[in-house]
């Protein structure tokens, strides 16, 4: 007999639901101690120089905002797709999308612009996510193919495309052959919000992102029908909701903030096109969709704390010479961590044999 | 002898290479999802198989140890998506990008003081006379033993499953679940072992990138293999024939991406680049356009949590 055992609860614990996240946060914090510690740094300064150091200043939280806008923008779609069981890994393709139709609009009016200029841009951005999103959405409702992999290569493609313009029609007259764009004029550009920081006009549309998300989610008829869908499938077919026009719309939302956050990079911090537009924010905004629960507040938090991981992951690089793939290894490990210990919010850990009714033999084996 | 008919042995060569780290890590997928298990973290194992068998070899200068090392760093990664989504019941979705994020951290981070560094060639096979053939003799007599055992996976996998016992019961119990655990048989167990041999596979197809096809370790090498290889198993219709052909077909594809500059046509490069991703894309819609076929082949239980006591 195993001494330890999952036993269901009776319902779902809700503490635990708030709770995880947290438990989960602290075992990757004491595994990243023993990381560093097994690859020689000293754990306590480097835990210092990645998690405390980047935010002890104005500037450094001012960053922290900077980095949580597009990972924010991105999850709120996401996590309104994954609780239909709408499963869109195409969040980085999407955001290079919304930047390559944004950012286009930007150089085709180069030396003509207006106050016009960025809201079309913005509109852009987002009309250029929500078709990319789109693709995955039609072969899945017309040809049953999987969205998760067919997302999941447009991210390759877009990615190929973005490197294609770069090295030919955006790319800079005046630039000696480098892959780059022209630097964007004033009218084509994010205005900031924060004096002294690079906080943008961006991160403001991400918190109308995560209020807009709470309202579609919890006090809408299709928000409810997108949680029904997710549950209980079969209940939903029976009450008559449509399915394909939740799949369209989770995509095409996904998309477009996906494409809004792209955009929302390349008119603000960058303030150009260049191929390394995204240092993997699509796809880590579906470990911040997790970590937040799929909740839109959630989300804002564990935004945060993602875009920590980044700019410590630089912090540290800087600071000791740790390699900067440490970022994307605390990510990966707080996301098993996470989903490790979401088993508790249904089921409770027992030490010992069950005792009673008696087990047939070899049921309680697993 | 022509050009044109010069040109057909090295491409027959090439596209053999090019298929192998494909049929290795669609292979162990297909096994894995046979018994129930949806694992979407074969990219991740990839690069980890990859990062190790590089490191491995360059220490040692065995390509055997490196491969041998890849299968048990490909299998422990994942036996980590094994302990989370058949002991704790989490989402096999989630899990599985999971996997993938952490792989490419992972390998990353391992592979730091390896880029650029040379390792030596795995050693190819020359059956004098044979390898010397005109057209097909490189082709099919002079690849390296790799390639060889890929291609004999194919029907051993297929003998596994449909001639043994064994192979029998890990069809049943990703069939139904419920149904298989009531006959008694260990479900979690099961399910088990064919992850770790899912993950074993994906490490040799990432070694193979790394120490035979590119030779080179580079963050990402793998480049989205690992999930073209999720949607081999899919477009082959879970049978592992079909998943050579399929292996052969995108080995093809990605081969002929490299002779269309070779021959001087003006298309981009990184226009070319998308062609793989393309083709997956449109195979996956050809194949998936056919409910009825998906259907009757899919394991019926891919994807769901098991739980004894529920």
């Amino acid at each position: 007999m195993t001494l330890l055992r999952l036993e269901p609860r009776g319902e779902a614990s809700r503490a635990m639901v708030y709770l995880t996240p947290l438990i989960a946060v602290a075992l990757t914090l004491v595994s990243g101690f023993l990381l560093f510690w097994a690859m020689g740094f000293d754990p306590v300064k480097a835990l210092h120089a990645f998690f405390i150091a980047p935010v002890s200043s104005v500037r450094g939280v001012g960053e922290l905002a900077v980095k949580a806008t597009p990972l924010v923008l991105c999850a709120i779609g996401l996590a309104i797709g994954f609780r239909a069981n709408v499963w869109n890994i195409g969040a980085e393709g999407q955001l290079t999308l919304g930047a390559i139709v944004g950012g286009g609009i930007a150089l085709a009016f180069y030396g003509e612009g207006g106050w016009w200029l960025l809201p079309l841009m913005i509109v852009g951005g987002m009309v250029g996510g929500a078709l990319w999103a789109a693709i995955p959405a039609f072969l899945r409702i017309r040809f049953n193919a999987s969205e998760i992999l067919t997302s999941l290569m447009l991210n390759y493609v877009a990615v190929h495309l973005l490197n294609y313009l770069m090295h030919g029609p955006y790319r800079d007259p005046e630039g000696f052959a480098f892959p780059e764009s022209r630097l964007f004029e004033a009218d084509a550009v994010m205005p900031l919000l924060v004096a002294g920081t690079r906080v943008h006009l961006g991160s403001l549309f991400a918190l109308l992102a995560v209020a807009g998300g709470w309202f579609l989610m919890a006090r809408t008829f299709i928000g409810f029908q997108i949680k029904v869908i997710g549950l209980t499938p079969t209940a939903a077919g029976y009450a008559g909701f449509n399915q394909k026009k939740i799949i369209w719309l989770t995509l095409l939302l996904s998309g477009a903030l996906a494409g809004l956050a792209g955009l929302g990079e390349v008119a603000g911090p960058i303030g150009q096109l260049n191929p390394t537009i995204s240092p993997g924010y699509g796809y880590t905004a579906i470990i911040v969709a997790f970590l937040g629960r799929l909740h839109p507040v959630g989300i804002l938090l564990a935004g945060f704390l993602m875009a920590l991981s980044f700019i410590g992951g630089e912090a540290a690089q800087i600071a000791l010479g740790l390699p900067k793939a440490i970022t994307g290894v605390f990510q990966g490990m707080l996301l098993f961590f996470l989903l490790a210990t979401d088993v508790l919010i249904r089921y409770r850990l027992r030490f010992g044999a069950k005792t009673a009714p008696k087990p047939i033999a070899g049921r309680a084996a697993a | 002898m022509s050009a044109d008919l010069a040109l057909i042995g090295p491409v027959l060569a090439a596209m053999l290479t090019a298929a192998t780290p494909l049929l290795f890590a669609a292979l162990g997928e297909l096994v894995v999802e046979k018994s129930g298990v949806l694992n979407l973290g074969v990219e991740g194992m990839m690069l980890v198989g990859a990062v190790c068998g590089f490191a491995v070899t360059a220490q040692t200068g065995s390509s055997t140890a490196g491969f041998a090392i890849a299968a048990l760093a490909g299998a422990g990664t994942a036996a980590l998506f094994g302990v989370l989504t058949l002991l704790l019941l989490a989402n096999q979705v989630a899990t599985g990008l999971a996997l993938t994020l952490f792989g490419v951290g992972l390998s990353a981070l391992i592979g730091q003081g390896f880029v650029g560094i040379p390792i030596p060639d795995v050693p190819e096979l020359n059956i004098p006379g044979l390898t010397d053939l005109p057209v097909i003799g490189k082709a099919l007599f002079g690849q390296d033993a790799v390639v060889y055992l890929g291609l004999a996976m194919v029907p051993a996998v297929h003998w596994f499953l449909y001639g043994t016992r064994r192979g029998l019961i890990l069809r049943a119990v990703g069939e139904n679940h419920a149904a298989a655990h009531a006959l008694g048989y260990k479900v979690i167990r099961i399910r088990f072992l064919a992850v770790l041999f899912g993950g074993a596979m994906s490490g040799i197809a990432g070694a193979y990138l790394s120490l035979d096809y590119t030779p080179m370790w580079a963050e990402g090498i793998t480049a989205g293999r690992g999930w073209i290889a999720l949607a081999l198993v899919v477009f082959a219709t879970w049978k592992p024939g079909r998943v050579l052909l399929g292996a052969w077909l995108f080995g093809g594809v990605t081969i002929a991406q490299l002779h269309v500059q070779g021959l001087g046509i003006d298309i981009p490069s990184q226009l070319l680049s998308m062609l793989p991703y393309l083709a997956t894309v449109v195979v996956l819609v050809l194949i998936s356009r056919d409910i009825a076929r998906i259907r009757l082949n899919a394991p019926a239980s891919l994807g769901k949590v098991f739980h004894p006591d529920a």
